[in-house]
């Protein structure tokens, strides 16, 4: 056991930290650079370009044959300076299943635009009558010569008013014995006549899922990925492949360090004592500190796992779990601390019903706290809701 | 002891849950949260008809000679359907100042509230006050009989709404000084008062008010002006206490009916023992609100002392209780439950909103702790 690192990661880092200096500098940092379908992309591509867009891909599809240790420290460095998380869809979902299941011309037509970000993916899996229960959707693709008819809603889809292409998990045999059988994993152009995309938006303003309805879609069998029916044995792998950093440890840290920052802030308070004088914030920010290195040294010890060969199967859960309740609690202590000055709400909103505001008031940074903290609710709910990820612990790792 | 509400109490509580639920839906409220103007004054007038504004004034005022039992009913139906407009700054916070102080201010302005011509609001947050009600850097200088005020009023609730602001600002000491505060009377179309005025994100008109030689008129006693707002804001604390109970109930129906309607894997959400176990707590958390509730309306005219205790006491009891039926609301709600389309999102953002309000769990925790001598240093 040995939890320095070693002089070759150390120099590592220093690589990732000149690299973040040029690619990510320092006005573009402290949550200056909106998340926007250009600025993701031009970070996107800035990674691609460095060949670091997948650093979990087999090196043979473009991946960088990083260990662990190394990806860890990337995804630290990258954090730590603001960066934008890379989007799962992409990197972390489809293009693992068409290098694993995908027939060699799709791997040659969809593997490099998905790399460089030329197709932005969105996932179509949830749809209003299956959320949970997955295996239960019923948007249905039947078979016409060489095309498959698709009929059917996916909601929930994020960012899918930006997207290129949509994979889909769409029901090809509604007569097979059990739910999970009878589906299969399309690959669909948004831009295919039938389909319309409708936003859906969420509490604090915010666009960023979807629902997304298919009317006689016609989809090139060549899209079909793997076999005809097969879908849910490509979706559960996607479900237990490539789960790093699905804690949003880097994240939290960094917002932990954002928060300290604030609290300690003389202008905000004048006379007033500061946050940082206040015991009971202290004492949170103390706590979260101590729950969160728990759950970092579990990510690492599982991610050495995966090192050795054990690959990371349903003890992604805790990850899940544990990461998303202090994602969650942080976003809380952000409102605590702008107190009466959480209340106005007063962004730029993308959306027509925004009310109307003729003013910013407060400090910069109580801005979106509230409006922050609402939409981190979904972290509990997508990616599996957390009561679906203890189910999970209980039945796959307790056999109960 | 006697929980017991008088027959006037129950009409009242009937007649307005009655005319919320005719008038007042999802979808009405919904267009006037997204309307310019923030409010219905329609509404207004309609709840002023039924006597609402009235409810805690004397007679001699035009009121219905009530008392905070009265407020409590009225709040907790305001708070099941989720109604923006006015009521808690304008009878609540302006009106016991107002009550309290009487004379001619009062015989002139309690009559416009309790017929509903009147809309108030408090000014007493500033930027750097957090949620100390003494920490008052707005001044008040003295020329003559007049006073003018100069200085920053944080999100003020009802301020773009509002005829008459109750401002309060310092004529001596220093910035946190308990003594030298006093409370005036401040017209915000004034020359020297703007309003910078915004929506507060779970829905209501408010705005931050800026003071450049305002015009203002003292009311109550100069430089003893925080007694008076120290009372009127744990009367606020007191019926957002009833006003969290209305939010609690009604999102454990609200979350009770989806998890029955709702299914996966075959089976009604109702039917997974985890979450009728959340839901269970949700309950749980409602009733206990309602006695905390119930308790600090009881001691809402005792004297100082206590009255601060039982305001503390309810304000981390609702805060805490709150964002857990809030939270686990949305969470049982599945993706529905973070959508602005269904009712339950926007309980959970007023409820998380009711925290800030007044001072969060932290602030009251301690100053409960402080009455109480549990804790004797200041930090
Ligand atoms: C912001 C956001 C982004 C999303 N992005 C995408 C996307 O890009 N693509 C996509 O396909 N999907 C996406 N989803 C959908 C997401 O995967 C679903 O919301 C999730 O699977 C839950 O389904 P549901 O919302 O229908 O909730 P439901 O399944 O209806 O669940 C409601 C509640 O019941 C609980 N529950 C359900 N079953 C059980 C059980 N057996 N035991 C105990 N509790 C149970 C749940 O935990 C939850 O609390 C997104 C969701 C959100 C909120």
């Amino acid at each position: 056991m040995d939890l320095k690192f070693s002089d070759r990661e150390e120099a590592f880092r220093q690589e990732v930290k000149a690299f973040l200096d040029e690619a990510w500098p320092a006005e573009k940092r402290g949550s200056k650079t909106e998340f926007t379908r250009d600025n993701y992309l031009d970070w996107h591509r800035k990674l691609h370009a460095r060949g670091w867009i997948a650093p979990a891909w087999p090196e043979e599809y473009g991946g960088t044959g990083w260990t662990p240790t190394q990806r860890y420290i990337f995804d630290k460095e990258c954090a730590a300076a603001d960066a934008f998380p890379i989007l799962p869809f992409n990197i972390s979902m489809v293009g693992p299943v068409i290098y694993t299941f995908g027939s060699d011309e799709q791997k040659e037509r969809f593997l490099p635009p998905t790399l460089s970000g030329d197709i932005w993916w969105c996932q179509g899996y949830s749809e209003p009558g299956a959320g949970s229960d997955l295996a239960s959707l019923r948007t249905r693709a039947v078979r016409d010569g060489d095309d498959y008819i698709v009929n059917g809603s996916k909601t929930w889809t994020t960012l899918a008013q930006y997207a290129d292409w949509i994979f889909c998990l769409v029901r090809t045999d509604p007569n097979a014995g059990k739910k999970q059988q009878g589906i299969s994993f399309l690959l669909i152009d948004m831009k295919s006549p039938g389909i319309t995309v409708r936003p859906i938006i969420t509490l604090g303003g915010d666009h960023e899922v979807n629902e997304v309805f298919f009317e006689n879609v016609r989809v090139p069998a060549d899209n079909l990925v793997g076999q005809e029916n097969q879908g849910w044995t490509y979706a559960k792998f996607l479900l237990t492949h490539e789960r790093s950093n699905i804690a949003g440890v880097h994240q939290s840290w960094r917002a932990l360090d954002r928060l300290k920052q604030i609290a300690a802030d003389k202008d905000l308070y004048g006379d007033a004592p500061s946050l940082m004088e206040d015991a009971d914030f202290v004492r949170r920010i103390a706590e979260t500190e101590i729950d969160l290195t728990a759950l970092e040294f579990t990510e690492l010890r599982a991610l050495a796992r995966e090192e050795s060969g054990g690959g990371m199967g349903p003890e992604s859960s805790l990850l899940k779990i544990r990461g998303t309740e202090i994602q969650q609690r942080i976003s809380h202590m952000f409102l605590d601390a702008a107190g009466t000055y959480g209340l106005p709400f007063q962004r730029e909103l993308g959306h027509k019903e925004a009310p109307p505001s003729n003013s910013q008031v407060g400090p910069d940074f109580a801005v979106e706290t509230a409006a922050r903290y609402f939409n981190m609710r979904k972290t509990t709910i997508y990616g599996g809701t957390n009561e679906i990820q203890r189910n999970i612990i209980a039945k796959m790792i307790l056999g109960l | 002891m006697n929980f017991d509400l008088t027959d006037e109490q129950e009409m009242i509580r009937e007649s307005l849950s009655r005319f919320l639920r005719d008038r007042y839906d999802f979808e009405a409220r919904g267009k006037i949260i997204r309307s310019e103007a923030g409010w219905n004054p329609e509404v207004w007038g309609q709840l002023a008809e039924l006597g609402l504004m009235a409810v805690p004034f004397a007679e001699a005022h035009g009121g219905l000679d009530g008392g905070p039992t009265d407020i409590m009913v009225v709040m907790e139906e305001l708070g099941r359907a989720l109604v923006v407009e006015p009521y808690l700054p304008t009878v609540v916070l302006a009106g016991s100042i107002l009550q309290a102080v009487g004379g001619t201010v009062a015989e002139e302005l309690i009559p416009q509230i309790a017929g509903g011509e009147l809309v108030m609001g408090l000014a007493y947050a500033e930027p750097r006050s957090r949620y100390d009600l003494f920490h008052v850097e707005t001044t008040a200088e003295k020329t003559g009989d007049a006073y003018a005020l100069a200085g920053h009023k944080s999100v003020v609730l009802a301020a773009p709404l509002a005829g008459r602001l109750i401002v309060s600002a310092r004529t001596d000491g220093g910035t946190r000084d308990r003594d030298g505060i006093g409370l005036f009377l401040v017209d915000p179309q004034a020359d020297g008062v703007t309003v910078k005025d915004y929506r507060t994100i779970d829905g209501f008109a408010a705005g931050d008010v800026i003071l450049d030689k305002a015009p203002a008129t003292l009311i109550g006693t100069q430089g003893e002006g925080l007694a008076l707002l120290e009372m009127a804001v744990d009367r606020g604390i007191i019926a957002c206490a009833a006003e969290m109970t209305g939010l609690a109930k009604r999102m454990t129906e609200l979350t009770v009916d989806y998890t029955r309607q709702r299914e996966q894997f075959g089976v009604p959400l109702s039917k997974q023992q985890v979450l009728q176990h959340t839901m269970a707590d949700m309950f749980m958390a409602g009733e206990e609100m309602k006695s905390m509730a119930v308790r600090a309306t009881a001691l809402a005219d005792a004297d100082p002392e206590e009255r601060a205790k039982a305001a503390a006491m309810a304000k981390v009891f609702i805060g805490k209780t709150g964002k857990f039926v809030g939270e686990a609301a949305v969470q049982l709600h599945g993706g529905m439950g973070i959508t602005e389309e269904m009712a339950i999102g926007h309980y959970f953002m007023h409820a998380t909103m009711l925290d800030t309000l007044f001072g969060n769990r932290d602030y009251h925790q301690r100053r409960y702790e402080m009455l109480t001598g549990l804790r004797k240093d200041a930090a």
